[in-house]
């Protein structure tokens, strides 16, 4: 659907480096990372907005790379709404049709139905709400009947009430086939409505990959700190064994190709309670030596042999464990969650 | 209204636009802050009455039997016409070039960018008499260029097209600096946006940038057109002859003296103060259509 094909771009304070990548038909991609990494760049860059220094734009088996923007069939839309204020909502739905050569009102019906917007039509943009506001500009993308919608964080800007309303519409013009590219930095995001997704650093592509795959085995260290990876130790390993630089040995799942490596656990991985069970493997005497509260979970820091492990838990099993700082515990991981990788900065 | 038409000639609007906005932006004044907003308001009204009690003196003091008399004057009417429409002119070759060299500089980043910028605003440091002299040095029969416009029938010197000569020089800023501030307040956004739903480049210009930036882009010509209005200095270099407003004024001056003068100062000023206020609330008015920030 979209391939893109060793791009570069300089904008002297952003920059692409030879960045290759192809999206599905009907894929919901997800572009992540750091702000600042290029990730709106990207997308106007597909849009055509922007110069390339060197590579290809394909899209739709249509070569778009020296095309302008109003004859690529894309549709881009901005985290900040991007509404004409001197046009009404309706004008502004209807703005790039008069472009159209057989526009096609009934699916413009369709999408002000399928968005709520009927009661919206005569309004000034300025007197929408965000969520409002977003839907207005999601409707006036659809109109065109793009091949394919560029969203650029379309919801971080929204109240968290709106947002859910939002994805889920999103969600429903994917599923009626509708090929999606979204920047985002909510993981929560990428994990219910992606279907792959891209780690983007400092203009460079770090990982392409499934959602889950990303999440659970990053490439390198600045992916897996980016996904939220907290453990992340160097380590020998050898054999099934994985030995920390502080001396501690870990059991893995399985034989590995040895030498240095890094091993990453994700905080959800990691369990506690008085009933571990000895012989499971990773269990180890721990120390709480802080909770953090991190929005609807809790971070908790242990401390065990010579290493740091840290741990997400919901306040009921803080409960249940009856942890507190200070507090003697056993906590451990499954040889399973233990992620072995080598600290690489291409693919 | 006076005070508020006349201070965009002097200030530019900046001070007195915040005192305005602190003043007027609704909301409960209370204790410490309404103390210094009383403050500041009294500090600004210095200049606003600087400029306003000479002008209201002029008027007090101006004997109207004779300016009455001057409105009948076709010399007097002449040169007040001529002000207008060359400056109109001026504001008119200004607009056509200006605009595109505006929406540049709103958009490109580029080294070199404040060099040029400052060389835009050049005309407002120059004394006006030394940019009469250049102005009349370049297009001067005796250069290629002023022998071309010669041997086209078209005098630079003492003629129509040496007064718009002049007022462009002088106007150039005004609008230019006014357009381009317009146009950054108008998001590339916007413009991305539709050119991703189909439009060309100029139907966005057109439909788009334009329309937002309207508002900007009228009080630059404004500006621009005012600055043409009232300019003496550089056009009496280039052209003492045919007379415009300002001109007259001076020329009357020096022949007659204050008293018959004044009557031709007055008028100028009652022509043109209306105009220029006419205008500002016309397009203070279409503000409700909204440019972008």
């Amino acid at each position: 659907m979209i391939r893109l094909a060793e791009l570069s771009i300089d904008l002297g304070e952003f920059r692409l480096d030879r960045f290759s990548l192809s999206v599905n038909e009907g894929e919901f991609f997800m572009i992540v990372g750091p702000s600042g990494a290029g990730k709106t760049v990207l997308l106007e860059a597909i849009a055509g907005l922007h110069m390339l220094s060197s590579g290809r734009i394909v899209i739709a088996k249509r070569d778009v790379t020296s095309l302008p923007p109003e004859k690529r069939n894309v549709a881009l839309v901005y985290q900040d709404y991007a509404l004409f204020p001197h046009l009404t909502v309706e004008e502004n739905i209807r703005w790039g049709l008069r472009f159209s050569r057989h526009p096609d009102q009934g699916h413009v019906e369709g999408l002000i139905r399928l968005l709520r917007l009927e009661q919206l039509l005569r309004r000034s943009p300025e007197t929408l709400s965000g969520g409002e506001q977003q839907r207005v500009a999601l409707a006036r993308a659809l109109a065109v009947r793009p091949s394919v919608i560029l969203l650029d964080e379309p919801v971080s800007a929204l109240d968290p009430r709106f947002r859910e309303d939002l994805q889920d519409y999103l969600s429903k013009i994917n599923q009626e086939g509708m090929t999606i590219m979204m920047v985002t930095h909510d993981f929560n995001e990428v994990l219910s409505l992606g279907h792959r997704v891209a780690v983007i650093v400092e203009g460079s592509l770090q990982q392409v990959g499934d959602v889950k795959t990303v999440f659970s085995e990053p490439k390198n260290r600045q992916v897996a700190e980016f996904v939220g990876m907290k453990n992340i130790f160097n380590s020998i390993v050898t054999g099934d064994r994985a030995c920390l630089e502080e001396g501690t040995a870990l059991a893995l799942n399985g034989q590995r190709v040895g030498g240095e490596c890094l091993i990453g656990i994700r905080p959800e991985d990691v369990m506690v309670g008085r009933d571990l069970p000895e012989g499971a493997g990773n269990v180890f005497n721990g120390k709480v030596m802080a909770i953090v509260p991190r929005g609807m979970a809790f971070e908790v820091v242990f401390q065990v042999n010579g290493f740091r492990l840290a741990g997400r838990m919901l306040s009921s099993a803080l409960v249940r464990e009856d942890l507190h700082p200070g507090e003697e515990c056993r906590v451990g991981f499954h040889s399973g969650s233990i992620h072995v990788f080598k600290d690489t900065n291409t693919i | 209204m006076f005070g508020k038409e006349e201070r965009s000639v002097v200030i530019r609007g900046r001070l007195l636009f915040f005192m305005e906005a602190a003043f007027f932006s609704g909301g409960i004044p209370l204790g410490r802050k309404f103390r210094e907003r009383w403050f500041m308001l009294l500090m600004g009204s210095f200049l606003v009455i600087y400029i306003i009690w000479p002008l209201a003196g002029m008027f007090y003091r101006a004997d109207w039997s004779l300016v009455a008399s001057t409105t009948r004057d076709n010399v007097v009417i002449g040169a007040l016409w001529r002000s207008i429409w060359t400056a109109a002119a001026a504001t008119g070759v200004i607009a056509i070039f200006g605009t595109p060299l505006a929406y540049f500089l709103a958009r490109q980043d580029f080294r070199g960018k404040s060099v040029l910028e400052a060389i835009i605003d050049v005309p407002i440091m120059v004394p006006h008499t030394v940019a009469g002299i250049a102005v009349l040095m370049a297009f001067s029969p005796r250069t290629p260029l002023g022998a071309l416009l010669v041997s086209a029938g078209l005098s630079p010197v003492n003629s129509h097209l040496g007064i718009i000569l002049a007022c462009m020089f002088v106007s150039i800023p005004f609008y230019v600096d006014s357009a381009r501030d317009a146009f950054y307040g108008v998001s590339p956004r916007l413009e991305n946006v539709s050119r991703t739903l189909g439009a060309t480049f100029p139907h966005v210009f057109f439909r788009i940038t334009l329309p937002l930036a309207k508002k900007g882009l009228m009080s630059g010509l404004i500006m621009s057109w005012a600055r043409g209005v009232s300019e003496f200095g550089a056009i009496v270099i280039i052209a003492y002859h045919p007379m415009v407003a300002p001109t007259l004024i001076y020329d009357r001056f020096a022949t007659f003296g204050l008293k018959y003068s004044t009557p031709v100062a007055v008028q100028l000023i009652l022509v043109c103060l209306g105009m220029f206020i006419l205008l500002r609330v016309l397009v203070a008015g279409k503000r409700t259509e909204g440019a972008g920030n």
